[in-house]
């Protein structure tokens, strides 16, 4: 398997080694000349900073490039782009959609998936394509246990990470387990952000697969297995909320809100999806300096996130090579920078020519960012029945 | 001008067919008919899973708790205040105070309150740790704090000036001055003389915006977003949380609960229009029963305090913002930012001018365009000799009444259908919606009460009744039409959901990204979008004063003229 891997690997060098000198494909060269002048309109969660950014640099590099606008549309939530697209289904409107390409995982893609609102498979037409490491990073292709059958282009690895201020706590609890007995000692220090917010649902998930006697159990979906396999989630939540913030009564809304509670002092932990936040966070000044970040012994939840093209998008073509480009090399190096965005690259080193591995080889890394090693293990996402139905009943027990 | 005649038929239909199809959009899907989603048969299931959805009801009891708290609090204040120091030098400088806090968008009050009132907010971090103790933030409930208290407070910031200025120019219609004398000499004190002789005169002329506040208040989004808890908030929240999720079959629950919000507010009004009826009537036996001046020093005190503390709270949150505009660094228990920089402004220039080209687009455009329908409307009016009833009232306060929510969603559908969604069009039309009724109400007083012998005069001088309009109606009329503008203005800055549905997230302003960055914590960011959507209307009133000034310049008679 090594060995065919490094053969590719060679392969793909020659092939993509010297692409820019090469004339494409003939098939991507069609994409590539219908693309040209497009306007595409990109559908991506607007609510930090750092993200657009990046986006605002790949529109400046794109319209060089390739002659094509890309307009990022900033969203509050991505359903919003869902939303939209429906809305466009329902007044019949099939071709020339407001929506060309949505940043998406999870239960949006597995929703718009099963309502036949995308357009693809897209995937295997985009020469960067092939550099993606579909091999050792399996949920470039499996998003949420959900096959992407080349629907969705694969974007950047998230991965959970704690957040802790050493000042305050320099030895942080390292293990679910651990967070309980953190808060029996230190009532109304620990917090999470209520579902459905995504940082506050991806906790939860790490806790069920803690706790958890199978956790085999949550790739496949859920069914009357529901109460007996998640007992014990409840049990542990049941014996956390007293302890927790505002006693469990009131969370904060999100992530970054967590972070702000985090940063004035008034919680102990935050969580991030994202390796690199804590860093650039201490570089805007929004945590404070000593803020540093950890995985949890048992290794933590990790997924990828990707870009998809609605069956309607007006500009299918000018969509399919900003995919292509932010597949590219140059794109994913800039997005691993620590003070770019700082995240994990979805491509396999091994397919890299020695140029581009260098891109990455050469890159700092933030303050409070952890090595690749220090990273640990990456527990796979659970499949989205089990997240809807989790949020169901934390709304129940917890949420009204 | 031919349009005359047609102004007030195409006003209408600017204004209720949309809201009409809107309406409609909502309640098929809520009984299952929704043909993008396969929902082709009439069925109660959304209402089914409306009613099972954990924290419905204690949603609803949020809204209808904190809608009709901030109306009556709001109502008190305003009608107290107006009671007690009506004609005193305090009621003059408050009404130069208030005025500011009117057109500062409602978010902007939000997100500043959040900051001030947090368990790690400004107002504890000056007392902090000398006065408190506290190195690091209590864990206190508060801002946002599960009885949706700080919700209250904030929409009583912005609806006691709106309630207080309707009062005032209602007030102006009303021989008050006579009529409180005549009760003083009787030996009622100034308060109980104005609550018993004149607020019965008043209230009927005030009874439509405080329908307007309570419609508010019981449907509003974006102030909850910011302040209400993350369990159990307002209804629209929840409503928007169902528009919003991943599966789509939410989308019918979301029109079941869009439907309810609406019956929410028809209910409220209702039961308002109860309450009315019956202090009314218990009101008239105190008014004749005879007692002097028991309720004077208490309405007196309390409404100074109260509103003393709103206004308080307003400016504290807003110079909260621009203090954090300008730190680079501001930790809890500073008082002020240890590190001071213009950075912000620096770097986030380019996305502030964006944004702020936007936001000012849209409002001077929908203000414009409401200002020309309702001096069409007026002028019409005035030429026919029409008398504008109460029922023509109505129509005009609909969109103020209907909550927006309900007929958004459906409104979308239909701008989608039209292919101008996401387009300036589709977002001028939207705020136009909410624009022109406060334009035409702010225009509507001055324009009839102007004095009609100006008019004859230069008809009977010879002019036509176009230079009649135009040489002597729009001059007289400068300033408050300057004034309905700036109205206009500050109302499509403040504008949230609507730029939220017609907008389409193409276009975007600065209330939208304000509201959209609540959750995301940098605070120095939302401070300078505060401070930015609070100067814009403002600016919008400076000129709207400043101008007739210089445009009479050489006309004394003109200067003083409302």
């Amino acid at each position: 398997m090594r060995r065919l891997l490094a053969v590719f690997g060679t392969l793909s060098m020659l092939f993509c080694g010297s692409a820019a000198a090469q004339q494409p494909e003939p098939q991507w060269q069609t994409v590539l000349d219908k693309a040209r002048g497009q306007e595409v309109f990109w559908n991506a969660w607007g609510g930090g900073d750092v993200y657009n950014n990046y986006i605002d640099w790949v529109a400046g590099r794109v319209a060089e490039e390739y002659g094509v606008t890309l307009r990022h549309v900033k969203l509050g939530d991505t359903a919003e782009a869902v939303r939209k697209v429906l809305a466009e289904r329902s007044a019949g409107r099939s071709t020339d959609g407001a929506v060309d390409l949505i940043w998406i995982n999870g239960e949006n893609f597995k929703t718009m998936k099963d309502s036949a609102l995308l357009y693809g498979p897209f995937t295997d037409r985009l020469p960067n394509f092939k550099l993606v490491d579909t091999d050792e990073k399996p949920t470039t292709v499996l998003d949420f246990t959900v096959p992407t059958d080349g629907l969705e282009s694969p974007w950047g690895m998230a991965k959970l990470v704690f957040v802790h201020d050493t000042a305050v706590l320099s030895d942080p609890p390292k293990s679910i387990a651990a967070i309980l007995e953190h808060a029996k000692a230190n009532p109304g220090r620990i917090t999470y952000p209520a579902p459905p917010d995504f940082t506050g649902t991806t906790f939860l998930k790490q806790a069920l697969y803690e706790l958890v006697e199978n956790p085999v159990d949550l790739l496949s979906p859920a069914g009357e297995n529901f109460d007996a396999v998640t007992a014990p989630l409840w049990n542990y939540l049941d014996a956390l909320s007293p302890l927790m913030w505002r006693e469990g009564r009131d969370f904060p809304k999100t992530g970054t809100a967590q972070r702000q509670l985090l940063s004035d002092g008034a919680v102990d932990l935050s969580y991030s999806f994202n390796i690199g936040e804590a860093s650039s966070a201490i570089a805007e000044g929004l945590l404070p300096d000593t803020a540093r970040t950890y995985v949890l012994d048992g290794g933590t939840i990790g997924n990828t996130h990707f870009v998809a093209i609605p069956f309607n998008a007006a500009h299918k073509d000018g969509a399919m090579v900003v995919a292509n480009f932010l597949l590219s090399p140059e794109a994913q190096a800039r997005k691993a920078h620590p003070d770019i965005w700082g995240e994990q690259t979805v491509l396999s080193m091994d397919r890299l020519s020695d140029d581009d591995r260098a891109l990455f080889e050469n890159l700092p890394r933030g303050v409070a960012t952890l090595s690749e090693t220090d990273l640990g293990k990456t527990l796979p996402e659970p499949h989205p029945s089990w997240m809807v139905r989790i949020e169901e009943a934390w709304l129940k027990r917890y949420g009204s | 001008m031919t349009f005359l005649p047609a102004a007030p038929w195409v006003t209408l239909a600017v204004f209720l067919l949309p809201v009409l199809a809107g309406l409609a959009g909502a309640v098929l899907p809520a009984f299952g008919y929704l043909p993008a989603l396969d929902g082709t048969d009439a069925s109660l299931d959304p209402w089914r899973r409306l009613l099972d959805y954990p924290g419905f009801a204690g949603s609803l009891w949020m809204s209808l708790w904190t809608g009709f708290a901030a109306t009556m609090i709001s109502f008190a204040l305003a009608i107290g205040f107006a009671a007690a120091w009506r004609g005193t030098r305090v009621f003059r400088s408050l009404q130069r105070l208030i005025a500011p806090l009117l057109s500062v968008p409602h978010a902007a009050v939000a997100l500043g309150m959040l900051f001030l009132l947090a368990p790690s907010g400004w107002l504890l971090r000056a007392g902090s740790p000398w006065a408190t103790g506290f190195v690091r933030p209590p864990d206190w409930a508060t801002a946002p704090d599960p009885y949706g208290i700080v919700f209250i407070l904030a929409l009583v910031v912005k609806e006691t000036p709106f309630l207080f200025l309707m009062t005032v120019a209602a007030l102006n219609q009303v021989r008050e001055r006579e009529i409180v004398t005549t009760a003083r000499t009787l030996g009622y004190g100034p308060a109980t003389a104005w609550l018993k002789c004149v607020l019965p005169l008043v209230y009927p002329q005030l009874r439509l915006p405080v329908y307007a506040v309570l419609a508010f208040s019981l449907s509003v989004i974006d102030v909850a977003l910011v302040l209400a808890p993350a369990t159990n908030p307002p209804l629209g929240v929840l409503i928007l949380r169902w528009f919003n999720d991943p599966d789509l079959g939410y989308q019918f629950v979301a029109a079941a609960g869009a439907v309810t919000q609406l019956a929410v507010v028809a209910a409220g009004i209702v039961v308002w229009w109860g309450v009315e009826r019956l202090v009314g009537a218990m009101g008239r036996r105190w008014a004749s029963a005879g007692d002097r001046a028991v309720l004077d020093r208490p309405v007196a005190v309390f409404s100074l305090a109260g509103t003393g503390v709103l206004w308080f709270l307003g400016a504290g949150s807003l110079l909260g913002m621009a203090v954090w505009s300008m730190a680079r660094q501001w930790r809890f228990p500073d008082t002020l930012p240890s590190e001071w920089s213009l950075m912000n402004w620096m770097r986030r220039g380019e996305t502030l001018i964006g944004l702020g080209g936007t936001t000012v687009t849209v409002g001077l455009i929908s203000a414009g365009i409401a200002l020309v329908l309702a001096v069409a409307c007026l002028e019409h009016e005035k030429r026919d000799g029409l008398k504008p009833t109460a029922r023509a009232l109505w129509l005009l306060y609909i969109p103020l009444l209907v909550p927006q929510v309900a007929f958004l969603f459906g409104a979308q559908v239909l701008l989608v259908t039209a292919g101008i969604d996401g387009g300036w069009t589709a977002l001028i039309w939207a705020h136009l919606l909410f624009v022109l009724p406060y334009v035409f109400l702010s225009l509507s007083d001055p324009f009839r009460s102007l004095d009609e012998r100006y008019r004859t005069t230069a008809l009977c001088l010879g002019l036509r009744p176009s230079a009649v309009f135009r040489r002597v109606t729009l001059p007289l009329l400068l300033r408050p039409i300057l004034v309905a503008f700036a109205v206009g203005f500050a109302v499509s800055v403040s504008q949230y959901l609507p730029t939220v549905f017609a907008g389409g997230g193409r276009l975007e302003t600065l209330t939208t990204e304000a509201v959209s960055l609540a959750g995301g914590g940098d605070r120095r960011l939302i401070g300078m979008l505060v401070f930015a959507q609070s100067v814009l209307p403002f600016v919008a009133f400076l000129l709207a004063a400043a101008l007739p000034a210089w445009a009479f310049r050489n006309r004394a008679g003109l200067r003083g003229l409302t």
